[in-house]
């Protein structure tokens, strides 16, 4: 027998072991554990990669309240049932919806079991919890004090409680804000809420002040912002640096006061937003690192603390990408692209990963930064060099700020669509 | 005006083979659906990716990463992609049913 020929003979060999494999891929089952921007988005677009894939999705919630535009909320811009996202979109894409809590994730069986105690088997699972806030990462606060200090950092029954205490907040009063160190769920979030918070203020409130106390020195969109305060509301907002004493040690939830580097700061109404880590079922299911957060493989957003199981959303380390929900829904589809051909036993297909981010000033003024990333296994995520970045400093007759402003919308409309159906 | 409407046809011919080390067009495509809507139907304000004009969707890609279109972000979006990945989104949109 000829090499070349006994190169045939076990290249038909490997055809014919392979071919179960195969037919295994087409009844694979698949199981998404949060129906956020990321899970949801993986959801559908398995599905619409390949209906014979059987799909199920494990959310907590009947309905998914979106971070993005909750704090057009807060500014009396839009309200919470705008911002509600349905998971009828899901079911009639073929996604199989089930209500529960994720409670446990048994790795070696690739079984998820429910706070019910019931168990769904998977042939690969995606795990896109968000985030899950650390309370005691701000000495004095805690959940029950979240009741007088909201975080409204996930969108729901906190946006709604610190609306009211902004609608019930006399004119002349404080409103003090208090932004985590990174990194943290969506980099300007808290930039825009101020912002926005500030625009109903000058409609409102005219005589009321916004002290933001940061723990950084610098924050997304900075520049951006500022000129944007500097120009809409002279005198209202005065932004506090870490490195200038802005740096809260500790709060007084009873007293509404705020201890930073330079004394004690009463507020009429205060916003906590704490450090923030990947949600429990990450922790749990040990995918996460010592720093809270789930370490992937960029090119698949694969665990690299587990087998068959993919990481998306803002609870995954992705390199130079923001945790926002335009992220976790470019991350869903390379999580199911590349599930799909794991099952069917081929490579991984090239990753295409990009994050857009509008933010609004007023409902008029919008802004965004933008970056396509460049993918590879050695440097991991990057953004492109020459390319992407933020708004234009100086807006020209274009309109841009206006024009961002109806695209921030669209982008929202749009992005839900995607992502939920 | 000529040497551009060259540049893009050279691009049209060549484009699809030489940008397979990156993405496919479906993979960079179906990230302009955050904005653009599913399937690039957009349902407001921004507009919709048009389908079956492969030459056009090139031309204004070239125009936008030369900062010749005026643009709010796609001249920002459009300097990230090669005239390669250019003409394989191109390539992809045109087929779009």
């Amino acid at each position: 027998m000829t090499a070349t020929r006994r190169a045939v003979i076990a290249g038909s060999v490997a055809v014919t072991l392979a071919a179960p494999r195969l037919a295994r891929a087409a009844a694979g089952a698949v199981v998404v554990i949060g129906a956020g921007f990321g899970g949801a988005t993986a959801a559908r677009y398995l599905k619409r990669l390949d209906p014979a894939v059987d799909v199920t999705l494990v959310e907590r919630e009947a309905s998914i309240v979106t971070c993005p535009f909750s704090n057009a909320v807060l500014g009396g811009y839009e309200t919470l049932q705008g911002i509600t996202r349905s998971l009828g979109g899901l079911k009639a894409a073929g996604v199989k919806v089930v209500r529960g809590e994720a409670s446990a994730i048994d790795l070696q069986a690739r079984r998820v079991r429910l706070a019910d105690g019931s168990r769904i088997a998977y042939d690969r699972l995606v795990v896109s919890p968000g985030i899950d806030l650390n309370f005691a990462g701000v000495a004095g606060y805690s959940e029950a004090a979240a009741a007088q200090m909201p975080h409204a950092w996930k969108a729901g029954a906190q946006t709604m409680l610190l609306r009211q205490q902004l609608e019930a907040m006399p004119d002349g009063g404080t409103f003090i804000v208090v932004p985590p160190a990174n990194p943290f769920r969506c980099p300007p979030g808290p930039y825009e809420r101020v912002s926005l918070v500030a625009s109903y203020f000058k409609a409102k409130k005219p005589k009321s002040k916004i002290l933001v106390l940061d723990a950084k020195d610098n924050f997304s969109k900075q520049g951006l912002f500022q000129a944007a305060w500097e120009a809409e509301f002279p005198g209202m907002i005065d932004w506090i640096a870490g490195k200038d004493g802005g740096k809260v040690e500790s709060v007084d939830p009873a007293a509404m006061t705020v201890k930073c580097g330079f004394g004690s700061q009463k507020g009429d109404v205060v916003n906590i937003i704490p450090p923030q880590r990947a949600g429990a079922i990450a922790q749990s299911a040990a995918l996460a690192g010592d720093n809270g957060w789930c370490p992937v493989d960029p090119m698949t957003f694969a665990s690299t603390k587990a087998t068959n199981v993919h990481v998306i959303g803002d609870a995954s380390i992705a390199g130079a990408m923001p945790k926002s929900g335009s992220s976790a829904n470019a991350q869903g589809k390379v999580a199911a692209g590349a599930i799909l051909a794991s099952l069917a036993g081929k490579p991984a297909p090239t990753p295409a990963l990009n994050n857009i981010c509008y933010s609004l000033v007023t409902p008029d003024y919008g802004i965004s930064v933008t970056d396509v990333y460049q993918v590879t296994k050695d440097k991991g995520i990057t953004t492109t060099p020459n390319a992407g970045g933020l708004s234009v400093r100086t807006p020209t007759d274009l309109g841009e700020r206006k024009l961002e402003a109806a695209f921030a919308r669209g982008w929202y409309r749009n992005i839900s669509a995607d992502s939920w159906g | 005006m000529r040497a551009l409407a060259a540049f893009a046809a050279t691009l049209l011919t060549a484009g699809v083979a030489a940008a397979q080390d990156g993405p496919s067009g479906q993979a960079m495509v179906q990230t302009c659906y955050v904005c653009h809507g599913p399937e690039g139907r957009s349902a407001e304000a921004v507009p919709a990716l048009l389908r079956g004009q492969k030459e056009f969707v090139v031309r204004q890609m070239i125009e936008f990463k030369a900062d010749r279109r005026p643009a709010t972000i796609m001249n920002r979006i459009a300097k990230s992609y090669s005239d390669e990945q250019i003409a394989a989104i191109a390539d992809y949109l045109a087929g779009l049913k």
